[in-house]
């Protein structure tokens, strides 16, 4: 086993800072701002998954190997999304 | 999940599995993080629609996105927080072979994720008497689509959690072995990471 993961406090904490998140994410939508709504929800969503995984998931705790089986799947939904939008902007 | 494990006394110290317990551990960490790549790209397909739709009608996306209760929207995010805190307390407490906490955590856990379902589906039936269909036009069609997906994996996922319940019960688990709680908790927090980004990108900026 590993001694190093994290204990109930780490885990409160993680819990506290997505609570906080959350509660600004939904505020920062009653305000215009254009554009920027759209990258503020993401990045603070970014930020919540990032938490997420890192802690609750341990993804902190673990090889580089999971790190692999972990970010391989994001590599190529971005690959994706940008090999659609290449076809689909430009009909 | 895991395969059957062999057979477990209350306590039993070793897990009798044809590799050493430490590569089965691995092996199972693996299997489950490839499990969740393919259910990254089974999301993936209805996020790269919604990109592209929402590139193409920005005003069908903002006006219809209004219509949805983004205060329950928000109250889901809160209760799935709090069921991925839940589970990892579990996993905690068990680590330690505290069996009686890990059976606290893991109900808690099942009615937290039943609460966002019973939540969900008032807002569903909200919907509806609105005369908000999935049928009415693609936002609609897509916010129905991911949500009810979603449903699916919580659903799945109170299913996989109470296995672990009455396994716990049945003293299947200690702080030597506890595999399968690993496991159903990944595929949980999973369920957690596509619902913190089907708040923004459904309720809040539509």
């Amino acid at each position: 086993m590993k001694p190093e993961h994290g204990g109930y406090g780490i885990y409160l904490m993680v819990w506290v800072a997505l609570l906080i998140l959350t509660g600004l994410t939904v505020a920062v939508s009653y305000v215009h701002l254009g554009m920027m709504n759209v990258v503020v929800a993401l990045l603070i969503a970014s930020a919540k998954a990032s938490l997420v995984a890192l802690f609750f998931m341990h993804l902190r705790y673990e090889s580089r190997l999971v790190w692999g089986f972990a970010l391989t799947p994001i590599f190529f939904l971005a690959l994706i999304i940008a090999g659609t939008l290449s076809d689909t902007l430009f009909r | 999940m895991s395969g059957r494990s062999t057979h477990h006394g209350p306590g039993a110290a070793g897990h009798e599995a044809h590799m050493d317990p430490t590569t089965a551990r691995e092996a199972a960490t693996l299997g489950i993080w490839t499990f969740l790549a393919t259910e990254v790209l089974l999301f993936g397909g209805l996020f790269t629609a919604y990109v592209i739709f929402r590139i193409k009608y920005p005003q069908m996306f903002y006006e219809d996105h209004l219509e949805l209760n983004r205060i329950l929207g928000a109250v889901n995010t809160v209760v799935l927080i709090c069921s991925s805190l839940t589970v990892a307390l579990g996993i905690a407490a068990i680590r330690k072979g505290k069996v009686m906490l890990l059976r606290f955590y893991l109900f808690l856990t099942i009615l937290l994720a039943a609460t966002f379902l019973v939540i969900k589906y008032f807002e569903y039936m909200e919907d509806f008497s609105k005369g908000l269909y999935p049928s009415t036009d693609i936002f609609f069609s897509l916010y129905f689509m991911m949500t009810g997906l979603h449903a699916v994996h919580v659903t799945a996922g109170i299913t996989a959690l109470a296995t672990m319940l009455v396994l716990a019960f049945r003293g299947r688990f200690s702080a030597d072995y506890h595999t399968p709680v690993e496991v159903t908790g990944l595929y949980w927090h999973f369920v957690d990471l596509v619902w913190i980004y089907l708040l923004p990108l459904l309720y809040l900026v539509g």
